[in-house]
């Protein structure tokens, strides 16, 4: 039988641990942090910062912030909005992709294991190359298409059943949760387009506004561009705004269906 | 300079700095012109922060009643205290209209009326009939509007192959002896390099500088970092004591709870369960402007009238809403106040706490975005190549106090106005002179003395200290003493700045040295803020003092300019308010009193 090993860059190895200051702690966490610094070149390893989370504030962002500030400035993560709105500070936590700013320390039970997320070239630290997924999106060409131009003066009309099509879509914050939690898109980012950009493409293809869903769907009809979603429901059991990317690719597979009986 | 930088070089007819709604909607109006047009943006473009915008965007569409522009003209001057520009006020509602049916067309997921127009809620100070009764003004999809329109300006931008640098972090202007700027130089996070965009025109849209404060409702990233570069380029900044206060950020945690929950009906209480606001303003009572709101509440709380264990905050109701109201309406917030306050909406009120949001005051613009300053007299000069848009710019179209719902306005309606100027004064494709290879000495200094910076203070410890400064002492109401001391202590943190230390040297992401570079910036703001707001002696819209409690149209019908010169000495110079109009077709609205 064959054997794999993995490369040897990709072991992790046990890194520093950062002591709280002897004394004034009163509510003492481990967080196990994901290291990785492209100046050494050297292997990624999991640093251990003690955190007094007694003055600290309830989510795993506030953690890190505290660790950057107070212990290790050169703990590097993207962070910005710090309200779950904005996408950045998605990493895995605790076994699962979330978003640390909504995530609360309270939830995770024991050390609080933090790694970027996962099967993404990491730049540094928590910060993953998210250079490919970005082009993904753009390649569904993400904008209205229309044949027929908008009234000059006015907005196109639209009724409040088909702009309920858009609600559990259109409030993706482009993360990529989703995305890096699926096993196929992990061995297939290359030409799987993943659940985020495929929540997207259907978002287009559901609205009323839109004229251009067949090209959009003859775009989709490959066998990995959309086909390789197996239904691992991942996507929609990380999703850290509840949202569904699992239903929305089963949709576009239905209206495939529903076009070629027509 | 201890170390030579390579610099890589990039021709574009003009350069955006920023990826919010402004820098966007920039970026995609001079792509489709033709001109050749890069963004250049320290976050994936749709991490900035409009996307955090909710409540809605402003136009007198008349969807769901009676509107005219004039009366959100009218509204947006009373609103500003009479310190806004009125041609310029009269150029964005006017605007408004044609600017969000483009929204619309360019497929942003407005909610709609039944008749499937888009909906739109009331928002505080917003009226017709010139105060009379409430406007329905505010556009709206459900409460993520701003993330609903950033996204898809994104998508727009991506349709017209307009060209992004993403992660790269704008480390300063490049002008040239004439001041002319010549471009702008910028370091790539992900690579580790420095790259030299020479530009016909450089758009700065860097945002606000919420983050000078301890509590705001602004992203990490909200540094300011545009209104750095020009102080550092010897330029001032006008009206930074005008600092806007949003009644509703969460209590301890600052996260925004939209004005659109009391557009919809919610409404304030204190510890006495008294809706308190119809002692203050009868008219418009929950729906007032906010720094009239912000100033209720506080005064609440200091009478001990405020809720919780230490009588320090205001409950804010919506359970009376219903929860399909807030289903369809404010989803988001009914989210955001689950994870942050633990509190189900539905069923109880929020608590919440006036908490620093907006920034009225930034680069002074004309109407076309165009730089202004004072120069031999005039003071509608234009700085030659450079633009400002959005919360980094002061058109000013907010003057005192900005309207809920003007600022996305605000976003998309100068952003074109600045995409058509650079159209018409931009020759596509026209060479660019030769720069001295001194010119950019000055920035790789400052930069390569920060990467090495190994002073005895880290960046977290003065910022900290600034956050507490400027939260103490320039809050919603402000004393000459109080003020003062923050002026000192201010200027005791800048010079602190000098021994900063910086852990990690390295090139690559170095997020310690991203946050001491944007703490620089922030610095040049509060500096400017907190003297502007001791210079200034009278109250108008936020900026509220309890020793000169009037307004004062005599002494100060007029915008500050706040200089800083590289020994963080502040001085003052000030332009007139524009108290006319841009066309006949509106008359201007001379000062008078302002009561809700």
């Amino acid at each position: 039988m064959a054997q794999f090993t993995l490369p040897k860059n990709s072991k992790i190895t046990k890194g520093k641990h950062f002591a709280a200051k002897p004394g004034g702690a009163q509510k003492l966490r481990q967080f196990k942090i994901y290291r990785y610094d492209p100046d050494s070149g050297a292997n990624p390893r999991t640093d251990t910062y003690e955190v007094d989370l007694a003055s600290c504030g309830p989510m795993v962002l506030d953690a890190l912030i505290k660790i950057k500030n107070e212990i290790d400035p050169t703990l590097t993560f993207r962070r910005s909005c710090r309200e779950g709105i904005c996408g950045s500070c998605a990493m895995n936590i605790d076994g699962t992709n979330t978003l640390a700013c909504t995530k609360a320390i309270g939830d995770v039970s024991g050390d609080v294991k933090i790694y970027p997320l996962p099967h993404m070239p990491v730049v540094k630290d928590l910060v993953p190359d998210l250079t490919q997924f970005y082009a993904q999106y753009a390649s569904i060409k993400p904008w209205i298409r229309t044949q027929t131009s908008p009234p000059p003066d006015k907005e196109r009309l639209q009724s409040p059943q088909d702009r309920k099509l858009l609600d559990g879509l259109y409030e993706c914050i482009m993360c990529a949760c989703c995305s890096t939690s699926c096993p196929s898109y992990w061995w297939n980012g290359d030409r799987y387009l993943g659940p985020a950009v495929l929540l997207q493409a259907y978002r287009w293809i559901v609205d009323s506004r839109d004229e251009d869903t067949g090209a959009r769907l003859d775009d989709l009809e490959d066998p990995f561009r959309l086909y390789r979603c197996h239904t691992i429901m991942n996507c929609t059991k990380t999703c850290p705004k509840g949202l569904n990317p699992a239903k929305a690719i089963a949709e576009i597979k239905k209206a495939m269906i529903a076009r070629r009986s027509v | 300079m201890t170390e030579a930088y390579k610099i890589t070089h990039h021709n574009y007819d003009v350069i955006v700095v920023g990826a919010g709604g402004a820098g966007l909607r920039a970026t995609m109006g001079m792509a489709a012109k033709g001109l050749a047009t890069a963004c250049i943006t320290k976050v994936f473009p749709t991490r900035s922060h409009t996307v955090a915008a909710q409540g809605g965007i402003s136009a007198a569409l008349g969807n769901m009643g009676e509107d005219d522009w004039r009366f959100h003209f009218y509204d947006t001057i009373k609103g500003s205290d009479w310190l806004g520009d009125q041609d310029a006020i009269e150029y964005m509602c006017k605007e408004a209209i044609p600017a969000i049916i483009e929204l619309e067309h360019y497929g942003v997921p407005f909610s709609r009326t039944e008749d499937g127009r888009i909906y739109q809620r009331p928002f505080g100070g917003m009226t017709t009939h010139y105060g009379q009764g409430t406007a329905q003004r505010t556009c709206a999809a459900a409460d993520r509007t701003g993330h609903a329109i950033l996204h898809t300006l994104y998508q727009q931008a991506l349709k017209f192959d307009a060209r992004f640098y993403v992660e790269y972090f704008a480390l300063d202007l490049i002008m040239d002896e004439d001041g002319t700027c010549r471009g702008v130089i910028a370091w790539d996070l992900s690579e580790g390099t420095l790259h030299m965009f020479h530009a016909h025109s450089v758009v700065l849209a860097t945002g606000g500088y919420g983050r000078s404060y301890f509590s705001c409702t602004s992203a990490h990233t909200c540094t300011g970092d545009g209104n750095g570069m020009v102080l550092r380029a010897g330029l001032p900044l006008q009206d930074m004591e005008f600092t806007q206060f949003h009644p509703t950020g969460i209590y301890g945690a600052g996260c925004l709870i939209t004005e659109g929950v009391r557009g919809e009906g919610g409404y304030l209480t204190n510890s006495k369960n008294e809706r308190f606001m119809e002692r203050y303003a009868p008219n418009a009572k929950d729906l007032a402007s906010r720094d009239v709101v912000s100033r209720a509440m506080t005064i609440e709380i200091r009478e001990g009238r405020g809720v919780g264990a230490a009588n320090d905050h205001i409950h804010l109701h919506l359970e009376h809403l219903g929860p399909e109201v807030i289903h369809e309406r404010l989803p988001g917030i009914a989210e955001t106040a689950s994870i942050f306050a633990g509190v189900d909406v539905t069923r109880e009120p929020i608590p919440v706490l006036p908490t620093v949001h907006y920034n009225m005051g930034g680069i002074q613009t004309n109407v076309h975005g165009e730089v202004v300053t004072i120069k031999n007299g005039d003071p509608d000069s234009v700085v030659p190549g450079l633009f400002a848009i959005g919360e980094a710019a002061c058109v000013s179209v907010h003057g005192a106090n900005r309207l809920g719902s003007n600022s996305l306005l605000d976003l998309v309606v100068f952003g074109r106005a600045a995409a058509n100027r650079a159209a018409q004064v931009i020759k596509p494709a026209s060479a660019h002179k030769k720069l001295p290879s001194s010119a950019y000495d000055k920035a790789l200094g400052n930069f390569d003395r920060l990467r090495n910076a190994n002073g005895s203070t880290p960046t977290a410890d003065i910022r900290m200290a600034m956050q507490k400064a400027m939260q103490n002492h320039a809050a919603v109401f402000r004393t000459g003493e109080s003020l003062e001391e923050g002026c000192r202590k201010v200027s005791d943190i800048s010079r602190n700045f000098d021994d900063v230390r910086v852990s990690d040297r390295s090139l690559v992401w170095n997020s310690d040295l991203v946050e001491t570079l944007e703490l620089q910036n922030l610095l040049g703001c509060a500096l400017v803020s907190i003297y502007s707001a001791e210079n200034r002696k009278e109250s108008r819209g936020a900026h509220a003092r309890e020793d000169y409690p009037n307004r004062d149209d005599n002494e100060w019908l007029k915008h500050t300019l706040a200089y800083v010169d590289e020994h963080n000495k502040v001085s003052f110079d000030y332009r007139p308010v524009h108290l006319y109009t841009l066309t006949d077709e509106v008359e201007a609205v001379p000062p008078k009193a302002r009561t809700y």
